[in-house]
């Protein structure tokens, strides 16, 4: 009972958060919407069992990511957003296939899925133990190529960025 | 035994390749010598294949030289072979080609691309002696070929001419629709006989149709398509009408080429395969017809005729319709005499002609001859002995063969009276132009004063400016003596049968009960008359013979009379005649517009059809319309296509989601299947 | 109890948002948060399934997609800095630069 209540409440908030993001019209109000859906979401992980997961989620999206992204707003001084013509392609075509691509994926999921099993709160735990347990013995390959990865990220956008262009 | 039979046409072959491709900085003495001497080799070499082929008891000789093709159970040797009838032809080619070459010398003698003219008649030699000696029909087609290409070349020698380069097209044309007759022949003979060597051919036909009556139709189909081609290559109709236009060459090439030796390639060709067509009565029935058709047909045509070397290209025509008249009633030794004999004086005739072109400066028409017989006297006599010769006075040759192809066309089982009477009529006729040309050219005045003052002939041959008529060189006028001697004495090997007896082993029996006249056993031993009935009927059958041979000699002289009275005495009736007959003489005068009516008959409507059709339509339209539409079309689409990179990024997004949601909905779909 | 469905459901709808930001935004870092937006509910979905069939590799694989959401927003941004210092601004219709 708890559970779906709790539930309820932050799914609700992340939908809404989602749809005020959708809604604004200033990139700074669409990214403070987009921290309450990631704050929300961290919740629903907790909810979920996976506390090292809501961690993360909290630190490195909501305070690392979305900083990053209030940063560069206020840097670049980003303004509402001008009118211009926006493309006729996205509107026939995108839209009526993200409808049909949800009512489908919906349609799937929840009648035919067969996934009406409950979990409970406390039953499954993904604690950091557990986590590195696997992360570093299956997972080793992977994690050290993503380290590989943010290090070439870090070059990239040190390159990027810095004064007097790209050359 | 080895014959080294190589050495006859591969002299003329070698000549032609050097002068060819030398010539043009050889002096005029050496192009000469190597084109005289190839030839008078070759001709040393056929005098001694034959001595040596008599010496030898007459079996023939065969050089044979690997397969050319082999396919399957089917191949073509290179084989040279000889026997009566080829070397007859052999040494009547080599022979009167190198007089003429030896004329040549003199008559080119100021004309420009000498080297070429020797080149080309070399080359001429070599082909014509391929086709001679060959030991089957692929290689005579060879050498059919080649004196047709040799012909093409040699007719537009003055190529700048348009004249003369459209004669040449027409002459290989023609041939050419010819040639398609011989090589569906040989096609079927392939497919029905597995060979074409004559051996196994002939041996074969032989053994399979034993009798005439089976009238087997394969044999009458490949008999007649040999005719079509044989038809095309010695000018008979309907695929006559190139040698008229031929006489735009030199007048030694239509002496060597359309009198003495390519165009009686066809009768060779008829007179070889007389086992073929022995049993093919109708095929035999369809040559003598053409044969006489054509004789008279071209007679008619010549007696209208004012340029002088198209009243002998006529009579060319109209005696190789006597040739393929003796052929068709299967009297082959016949026609193969008349060949002879005919090489002799028709290429006499053309030769003196050229003499009197030479002599008057280029003039063709006879119109403007007239009174030569004092001005060029060896000239004069040389074209009166070949004239008295093709009329048919004994006993000069063309009596002997004109007579033997008459009498054996009347008494044959395969002829007929009436093609007796048109071969009759036919040798008035001759008698008649060829005594008017004699006497418009050689007696009364000299009607060309002032045509020779511009000595702009036909020709243009020579451009010596002379007012003068004036003889020929010793060059140009021995070759001449020497070819009238042989038509004096060239029909007295015909006499009493001889030449038949020659040539009977080459002339298989169809042994029968109707053995065919002409025909002997197969033993080689000669009976003495061709159809050997009782002592009586032999006595009768002398008796129709003479009356035969005597009505000949009458219409000779008739028609020596009826020149000499139109043509010498009363000069101004040929005019009245003429104008009174109106359109029927305009109508001979104009070849009976044949060559109109295959112009709008067949050659436009083919040219029209091949240019709007096949050419526009077919391939201008569909083949390269295909590929060009192809890539017009797929210039289109791609600008069409084009229109998605518009760097718009959110249009970019909107594709991205429609691929997304159709991959997503095709997975779901699978996996809840 | 909650059933996994719901979790779903919610992640379907997060992801249809995120998707039609990108659609209809014109800044470029509206657009960016568009894609933040689609990758968590992604994750969302994937801890969802970790937890119904205990194991953790759900878990594994949000975090490796949470490390490249951080490197691919941080070489993105730097990437749309560079494009305001050439071209003046944030809207996205005016970066058309392919356009043929």
């Amino acid at each position: 009972m708890l559970h779906l209540i709790l539930f309820v409440i932050f799914a609700g908030i992340c939908a809404g958060g989602a749809l005020n993001m959708l809604l604004q019209k200033h990139p700074i109000n669409s990214a403070l919407s987009l921290i309450v859906v990631m704050v929300s979401l961290a919740m629903l992980y907790m909810l979920l069992g996976a506390e090292f997961v809501a961690a993360i989620q909290i630190i490195v999206y909501a305070g690392a990511i979305m900083v990053l992204f209030v940063f560069v707003i206020m840097l670049l001084n980003a303004g509402e957003d001008e009118q211009t013509k926006g493309s006729r392609v996205a509107m026939l075509f995108g839209f009526p296939s993200l409808l049909v691509a949800a009512g489908v994926l919906v349609y799937t999921l929840v009648l035919r899925g067969g996934n009406t099993a409950s979990l409970a709160i406390g039953q499954f735990h993904g604690t950091a133990e557990n986590i590195s347990d696997l992360l570093f013995k299956e997972f080793i390959l992977p994690f050290e190529v993503t380290s590989v990865l943010i290090l070439i990220a870090i070059m990239g956008a040190v390159l990027l960025a810095r004064k007097g262009g790209t050359e | 035994m080895t014959a080294n039979l190589w050495i006859i046409p591969l002299l003329p072959a070698l000549g032609a390749a050097v002068n060819g491709l030398l010539g043009k900085r050889f002096s005029k003495t050496t192009v000469n010598a190597i084109a005289l001497g190839s030839t008078g080799l070759s001709f040393l070499w056929a005098l001694r294949t034959a001595w040596a082929f008599l010496a030898g008891g007459s079996q023939p000789l065969l050089s044979e030289y690997g397969a050319w093709l082999r396919i399957g159970d089917f191949s073509v040797p290179y084989a040279l072979y000889v026997d009566q009838l080829s070397m007859v032809m052999l040494l009547v080619v080599t022979g009167v080609g190198f007089l003429i070459h030896i004329y040549s010398a003199g008559y080119m003698a100021h004309e420009g691309g000498y080297y070429r003219f020797f080149s080309y008649l070399n080359l001429f030699m070599f082909f014509m002696l391929t086709l001679v000696l060959a030991n089957n029909y692929l290689l005579m087609f060879v050498g059919w070929e080649g004196v047709g290409l040799a012909s093409y070349l040699l007719i537009g020698f003055y190529f700048l001419r348009d004249s003369a380069a459209n004669a040449g097209k027409k002459a290989f044309i023609t041939n050419r629709v010819g040639d398609f007759g011989f090589l569906i022949a040989m096609f079927l003979l392939i497919k029905h006989f597995g060979s074409l060597q004559y051996s196994e051919v002939f041996s074969t036909v032989a053994s399979r149709f034993p009798a005439p009556e089976s009238h087997p139709g394969i044999l009458t189909a490949i008999a007649i398509l040999m005719m079509v081609g044989a038809a095309g290559k010695s000018a008979q109709i309907p695929l006559y009408v190139w040698l008229p236009d031929a006489m735009e060459g030199p007048t030694p090439v239509s002496a060597l080429i359309h009198a003495a030796t390519m165009v009686t390639a066809g009768v060779y060709m008829v007179a070889r395969s007389n086992a073929i067509f022995s049993r093919a009565p109708e095929a035999l029935a369809v040559v003598a017809v053409i044969g006489a058709l054509t004789a008279i047909f071209a007679a008619t045509i010549g007696m209208t005729q004012t340029d002088i070397k198209r009243v002998l290209a006529y009579s060319t025509v109209s005696q190789l319709g006597y040739m393929f008249l003796a052929a068709g009633v299967a009297a082959y030794s016949a026609g193969v005499f008349h060949l002879m004999t005919h090489a002799f004086f028709k290429a006499l005739l053309f030769l003196g002609a050229g003499s009197v072109i030479h002599a008057i400066g280029g003039e063709l028409d006879m119109r403007n001859m007239g009174g030569l017989r004092k001005k060029i006297p060896v000239t004069f006599w040389v074209m009166t002995i070949a004239t008295f010769t093709i009329a048919g006075f004994p006993p000069l040759a063309g009596f002997f063969s004109k007579d033997e192809i008459l009498w054996q066309v009347f008494s044959s089982p395969h002829g007929h009276w009436a093609l007796w009477l048109v071969g009759i009529v036919t040798a008035f006729l001759t008698s008649f132009y060829m005594f008017r040309l004699w006497f418009m050219t050689f007696f009364g005045e000299y009607r060309g004063a002032k045509a020779s003052r511009d000595a702009h002939g036909h020709g243009g041959h020579d451009a010596h400016g002379h007012g003068e008529p004036h003889e020929s060189p010793w060059v140009m006028l021995a070759p001449l003596v020497v070819l009238a001697v042989l038509s004096i004495i060239g029909g007295w090997v015909g006499v009493g049968n001889r030449f038949e007896h020659f040539l009977a082993p080459v002339m298989q029996p169809v042994a029968t009960a109707e053995a065919p006249a002409g025909m002997h056993a197969v033993n080689g031993e000669p009976t003495s008359t061709p159809i050997n009935k009782s002592e009586e009927g032999e006595g009768h059958e002398k008796q129709l013979e003479m009356t035969l041979m005597v009505t000949s000699v009458v219409v000779a002289f008739a028609g020596f009379g009826l020149a000499w009275f139109l043509y010498y005495k009363r000069r101004d009736l040929p005019e009245r005649i003429t104008d009174k007959l109106g359109t029927v003489y305009s109508t001979v005068l104009n070849k009976y517009y044949i060559d109109e009516l295959y112009y709008n008959a067949i050659i436009y409507p083919l040219v029209q059809g091949s240019t709007k059709v096949l050419w526009r339509g077919v391939d201008a339209g569909i083949i390269d319309g295909t590929v060009n539409n192809a890539a017009i079309g797929a210039k289109h689409a791609s600008d069409n296509v084009r229109h998605m990179q518009s760097g718009n990024i959110r249009s970019y997004a909107g594709w991205v989601a429609t691929g997304a949601a159709l991959v997503l909905v095709y997975m779901i779909w699978m996996g809840t299947r | 109890m909650v059933p996994l469905s719901f979790y779903l459901v919610l992640s379907a709808f997060l992801f249809a948002c995120g998707v039609c930001g990108f659609l209809i935004k014109r800044n470029i870092i509206s657009l960016f948060m568009s894609i933040e937006l689609m990758l968590n509910a992604v994750n969302l979905t994937f801890v969802a399934y970790a937890a119904f069939w205990q194991r953790l590799s759900g878990h594994i694989f949000v975090f490796f997609v949470m490390v490249v959401a951080a490197a691919e927003a941080a070489v993105g941004l730097a990437i749309i800095i560079a494009i305001f210092r050439t071209r003046e601004t944030l809207n996205v219709d005016r970066v058309n630069l392919l356009k043929l």
